[in-house]
């Protein structure tokens, strides 16, 4: 009797310590998990870190206001800058209205046939292409074919095309979410389909229209490879003209067909020289374009975050 | 006449509003239409890619026999003796994307798992943001951290290592790819119905036997869709590589070779100043048709095994 009690309270134990042990194959597990989504932010933090204490140095008002030089420790990244600003305003005034009505279509109005099934593969495939891709496509179609040069208009169309997907999947997502009573009530009050998009539908998803457009300006701002690829120039001592002039009409649009540089191709540019002074000057630039990339896509993850969060249909 | 002063307010009033219908209709329709154009804009850009990168290279096969394009083993398209063979380049591409995907599947894996089943609410709010911050990081930077960071760091480790080769491009490229790799598996695993977990668990199954022995099983279709996304990706991408691999086409899988890769040689040549319609110029899009080619082949396989998890529950 007391010896199969000893085995019972022995077996007892075993599965104890069974337990035991596979809790704690959970909790090392649990870890290890933890560490594999870390490797990524610790890198970031070496890397934001790494690009702070080499460049540095850089770090004075001269690096906003100086054109690029021979001399490392003169050269600037006004035209950079400037040249950043008007491409990216290029692509906005294209990829926003464009990107938001193809939204519109393809969720409120495409009808369920295969010219609408047509439409939708072509926007999650072109979500996929490499961003190389849309250089050569700029380059043989808008430099050569339409001969728009290797100027500002032709960067900032080719980057509405690349964040075209990511306007019109952000809208698409957003608009979605919109509960279909919304939709009835406005028709029932005698709204036409356009008077519904326009006063409701545009007006509940526009956080989440709002979050895709500033994650796509940021990812244009960051690229780099397509705007190699139309022959941006790297050594650009000039600002394009002014786009407000003082005579009338006012407003000035030969910037448009100027040649550029914007911020990423001039750190590449620094970068690719063997002169170890100009490495100073990528990492400063460097820091620069990571702190506008992240401030912008905080305020895009927030703001989702918050539109979560407070909208309770 | 009484009845005639009653019709005819009558009459007016009706067709006044039948006119102002057939306006509103007609506006309906215009904006419609309008929307749609934009949509279509998206099948337009995939149309006038794919026409671009087979026109410029169809001149460019005039000269180069597909036969010497796919056996030749040396790419010098630039040179006076000039050698039109895919291969080193192909080579470059697919080292540094092994390299990369030895990084990222473990990681991203292993990542995915903790957030899909062991990550409490609260982590995982924190844990999903930090992800889509890394993504947002431009890649020039990540040039820059694999050049300046990465590799002088190996050079500690193996002795002799070159500056330029394509071990730490590939690690920095693995780092950058984990987000997108757990993104999709986690969506995966997420899908797995909960009734699976909680049979696994009646049978006294741990959470970590729960994750891999049936969750991951069930989600494998949407797991590889992962990993095939995440090739694409590497094979897509462009600055790490043309920054920190060396721009020298060599035909070697050793990682510890300097090479380049397809986006490094269009970059590469981008950059130099050929003349518009010479056999330089059209070798681009020759290998920016492979690219096309691989990525979208790519993209279609992962698309395919996406659709198998989400029609699977």
């Amino acid at each position: 009797m007391s010896g199969q009690q000893a085995s019972t309270l022995k077996d007892l134990d075993a599965v104890r310590a069974m337990i035991r042990h596979h809790k704690l194959n959970d909790t090392i597990f649990a870890l290890i998990g933890l560490l594999a989504l870390m490797v990524g932010l610790l890198t970031l933090l070496t890397l934001f870190i790494d690009l702070l204490m080499d460049g540095y140095t850089r770090f004075n008002a001269g690096l906003f206001t100086e054109f690029p030089s021979r001399h490392a420790a003169k050269a600037g990244l006004l035209s950079a800058w400037v040249g950043s600003l008007l491409v990216m305003s290029v692509t906005l005034v294209t990829a926003v209205p464009l990107g938001v009505a193809a939204g519109v279509y393809l969720e409120e109005y495409a009808p369920k046939n295969w010219f609408s099934d047509v439409i939708e593969i072509n926007v999650t495939n072109l979500a996929g292409v490499p961003s190389i891709i849309y250089g050569l496509l700029a380059l043989g179609l808008f430099v050569y074919d339409l001969g728009l040069g290797q100027s500002i208009q032709t960067a900032g169309l080719t980057l509405a095309l690349l964040i075209l997907p990511v306007v019109i999947v952000n809208t698409r997502e957003s608009i979605r979410a919109i509960p279909v009573h919304i939709r009835e009530a406005a028709y029932a009050v005698g709204a036409t389909k356009w008077q519904m998009v326009s006063d409701h539908i545009l007006h509940y998803s526009f956080g989440g229209i709002l979050t895709g457009i500033i994650i796509g300006m940021a990812r244009a701002l960051g690229e780099t490879a397509p705007v190699i690829t139309i022959g941006a120039l790297t050594y650009i001592a000039f600002l394009p003209p002014s786009p407000i002039q003082p005579a009338p009409p006012y407003l000035n649009f030969e910037w448009l067909s100027s040649g550029f540089t914007v911020l990423p191709i001039q750190m590449f540019n620094w970068l690719s020289r063997p002169d170890h002074a100009f490495h100073v000057n990528a990492a400063a630039t460097g820091v620069v374009i990571i702190v506008v990339t992240l401030l912008m896509n905080g305020t895009a993850i927030w703001l989702r975050y918050r539109i979560r969060k407070n909208i309770k249909w | 006449m009484a009845t005639q002063v009653l019709h005819n307010p009558l009459e007016h009033v009706i067709s006044d509003r039948l006119a102002r219908n057939f306006r509103r209709h007609f506006k309906e329709r215009l904006i419609e239409f309008i929307l749609m154009l934009a949509a279509l804009s998206a099948v337009a850009t995939t149309v006038a890619i794919v026409c671009i990168l087979l026109y410029e290279s169809s001149t460019f096969f005039k000269t180069v026999s597909l036969v010497e394009f796919f056996t030749d083993t040396q790419w010098t398209p630039l040179f006076e003796d000039a050698h039109y063979g895919i291969l080193p380049l192909i080579s470059g591409t697919v080292t540094t994307s092994a390299i990369a995907l030895l990084v990222a599947v473990p990681l991203g894996t292993i990542g995915a798992i903790y957030l899909s089943e062991f990550a409490s609410h609260k982590v995982r709010e924190i844990c999903k943001p930090i992800l889509e911050l890394l993504v947002g990081v431009p890649t020039v930077v990540f040039g820059y951290f694999a050049l300046l960071f990465v590799t002088p760091l190996l050079q500690k480790i193996i002795p002799g290592l070159p500056s330029f080769n394509m071990l730490g491009p590939g690690i920095v490229m693995g780092i950058m790819i984990i987000p997108y790799i757990s993104s999709v598996a986690e969506d995966a695993m997420r899908a797995v119905p909960m009734s699976m977990r909680e049979g696994s668990y009646a049978m006294g199954a741990t959470r970590f036997q729960t994750a891999v022995r049936v969750v991951a099983p069930a989600a494998t279709s949407g797991i590889i869709a992962a990993y095939i996304l995440g090739i694409s990706r590497a094979v897509g991408e462009t600055m790490v590589v043309a920054i920190a691999a060396g721009q020298q086409p060599n035909l070697t899988f050793n990682p510890m070779d300097g090479a380049a890769t397809i986006t490094a040689y269009i970059v590469q040549v981008a950059m130099g100043d050929l003349p518009h319609g010479s056999i330089g110029y059209q070798s681009i899009f020759a290998a920016g048709l492979m690219l096309m080619l691989i990525t979208l082949f790519l993209n279609l396989l992962g698309h395919l095994a996406r659709k198998k998890y989400r029609e699977a529950y």
